[in-house]
């Protein structure tokens, strides 16, 4: 009796889980057709896609293995400026540009990840905010490459080569979100996978009891190190999907307080979610650009949806929608 | 030539005293409490437009001993509403906490204060040179350093001996103990918060006198401090003192050789003590790492 109940109350869960799935990508496939019946612009949709894809990066890390990195604007620009540096200096290739990103910003999270992995607890985020802002601090010094303070402009995304085809992703909104959704479908599938192998579910045991994973022989720094490096490589490729969608990478997108943003997207919408980061990142976003429409004191709302979320609401949207079925 | 490192240095100095008075109100509450604050820079300037508007009715030395009380109770309070709620839990929360209330704190002063620069005042005596010579140090910048050697003897004599202090350090040890002997810990930390932010609301009076006052003048200094506090080793006080300190003095004499760098080789100086001595110069083994 009771083995029957559990397999019928198994597969309703995994029933919920396909619709939602189902759910989310009918939404996002659908964005150009409802969002401008909102007032929404499809750049918005895009901002969100972006942003989203690099909350749920760094939720690799935050929610996946349990270390907090408070400094990923760093990668996230990166990413921004090695593709921005890749269309104006080496070749107007929209593919070898995400590339490079991706190598720019990942190549140096492994790098600073070799100083970074012994950390612990709240010194852990001490360290990785330092090492962030020193990217921060070259794009805004190295005025002949970077474009300083003004950050880096004249340079724009260029047209899709699919051998048969041409995609024209430079003046077409519309067929540059879909590029987006494609590019962003392709990250999150491989997270996924990542996840669900024996590797992620190594990081969650890492998570949950890291003294015992340590005697369990598994190799501590290396997985954190590891783990440290594909977020940090999955977080520049959004950068570098940022830069695309503005023309423009600005040392901003490097600063620490875009951290800050990114970790708050993630706990909002739930950091012990797959998707949780892609919702708090919605509603981040639109929150954040309705507000600064609204108020030149916008900081201060951002501020207060930052306490009103620690204080009230830690588990995230998801997270209180998960504990109400008891899941 | 000699002059020319003789006042990069008495910058790097005067600089690095600031890095420290900040860096030292961070780790009190980081070695305490287990949190970042990230809104340390915006108590750095609260106390500054405490002062700016303290300094019409009761004058600069006025302004120079409340605005850091002031802001000392005003961290206190934030302290007792909302940063103690998050003690018990991932460390993910403090850290977004205290940077909302960046956010708030910065705007708030913009709101009240504008968004433009504004001047302290400071005793006309004090803005002339020491002398030809050394035309480049004011009295004003003396009277800093001297304000910073007294204000950091005085928290390491406070620490040292008297009760408040010696549980200060012994619940940077081990706090449960601490607790189990009958001192009210929550209060303590509390206690400690307001301390920290005194320092850095004391930084915020003598940095408008020196380069005046705007909503974000903090958030230069935030950065350097974290990376005194790595430099120096987490958990040791005199450490922070050390790394702010040579952080300040390293960075300009950098700006002789290469001006542009002068930020940089702060985070290269992290760098190397990182990969040569993880747990800082003076800090101890295994402290939250």
């Amino acid at each position: 009796m009771s083995g029957t109940a559990t397999v019928t109350l198994g597969s309703r869960r995994i029933d919920r889980r396909w619709l939602q799935l189902l759910a989310i990508w009918v939404v996002l496939l659908a964005v150009p057709f409802w969002l401008p019946l909102l007032g929404g612009y499809t750049a918005l949709a895009g901002r969100v896609l972006v942003l989203g894809l690099a909350a749920m990066s760094f939720n690799i890390l935050l929610g996946f293995t349990g270390v907090m990195s408070f400094g990923h604007a760093a990668y996230f620009g990166l990413g921004a400026y090695g593709a921005g540096l890749t269309l104006k200096f080496l070749a107007a290739s929209t593919p070898l540009a995400m590339l490079m990103g991706v190598l720019l910003g990942g190549g140096l999270g492994a790098l600073f990840g070799l100083l970074i992995v012994r950390r612990r607890g709240v010194y852990f985020a001490m360290v990785t905010v330092a090492f962030g802002q020193v990217a921060f601090y070259v794009a805004y010094s190295w005025n002949d490459l970077t474009g300083g303070y003004d950050g880096l402009r004249g340079f724009s995304r260029a047209p899709l080569h699919l051998g048969l085809t041409t995609i024209d992703i430079t003046n077409n909104s519309t067929a540059f979100y879909y590029f987006l959704l494609v590019v962003f479908a392709v990250a999150v599938g491989l997270q996924a996978l990542l996840l669900a192998s024996p590797f992620g579910r190594t990081l969650l045991a890492i998570r949950e009891n890291e003294r015992r994973a340590r005697f369990l022989g598994i190799p501590i720094e290396r997985h954190i190190w590891l783990s440290f490096t594909i977020s940090c490589c999955f977080t520049a490729l959004a950068g570098a999907l940022y830069a695309l969608l503005n023309n423009f990478a600005d040392p901003m997108g490097l600063h620490y307080s875009l951290s800050g943003e990114i970790v708050i997207m993630t706990v909002m919408g739930g950091m012990r979610a797959f998707w949780g980061p892609l919702l708090g990142a919605a509603v981040f976003v639109v929150l954040q650009d309705y507000i600064s429409s609204m108020t030149v004191n916008w900081m201060s709302f951002i501020g207060l949806i930052f306490v009103l979320v620690v204080l009230f609401f830690p588990r995230g949207l998801l997270g209180m929608l998960q504990r109400r079925d008891g899941a | 030539m000699l002059q020319v490192i003789l006042f990069n240095v008495t910058n790097g100095l005067i600089i690095g005293a600031f890095y420290v008075l900040m860096a030292l109100g961070l780790s009190l509450i980081l070695n305490l409490s287990n949190v970042i604050n990230f809104a340390h820079g915006n108590f750095l300037a609260l106390g500054g437009y405490f002062a700016f508007m303290l300094t019409p009715a009761i004058g600069f030395w006025g302004a120079l001993l409340v605005a850091p009380l002031a802001t000392a109770l005003l961290g206190f309070i934030i302290e007792r509403l909302m940063i103690r709620r998050v003690y018990n839990r991932d460390p993910v929360y403090s850290l977004l906490l205290t940077f909302g209330l960046a956010f708030i704190m910065q705007d708030v002063c913009r709101y009240i204060w504008g968004p433009n620069g504004l001047p302290l005042g400071v005793p006309d005596a004090m803005s002339a040179p020491v002398s030809d010579q050394l035309f480049f140090i004011t009295w004003y910048r003396i009277f800093n350093v001297a304000v910073v050697i007294v204000a950091v003897s005085g928290l390491f004599a406070f620490l040292r001996f008297t009760r408040v202090g010696v549980r200060i350090r012994a619940g940077t040890l081990d706090l449960e103990m601490v607790s189990a002997l009958g001192v009210n810990v929550s209060m303590l930390r509390s206690f400690n918060f307001g301390l920290g932010c005194l320092l850095a609301g004391l930084a915020g009076v003598l940095a408008a006198g020196q380069i005046g006052l705007n909503p974000n003048m903090g958030d230069d200094l935030l950065m350097p401090s974290f990376i005194a506090i790595i430099v120096g080793g987490v958990g040791s006080l005199t450490g922070t003192l050390v790394g702010g300190l040579l952080i300040g003095v390293a960075a300009a004499l950098t700006t002789i050789v290469w001006p542009a760098a002068s930020e940089a080789v702060i985070y290269v100086i992290m760098a190397v003590v990182l990969v040569l001595r993880p747990r800082g110069l003076m800090g101890e083994e295994g402290m939250l790492s």
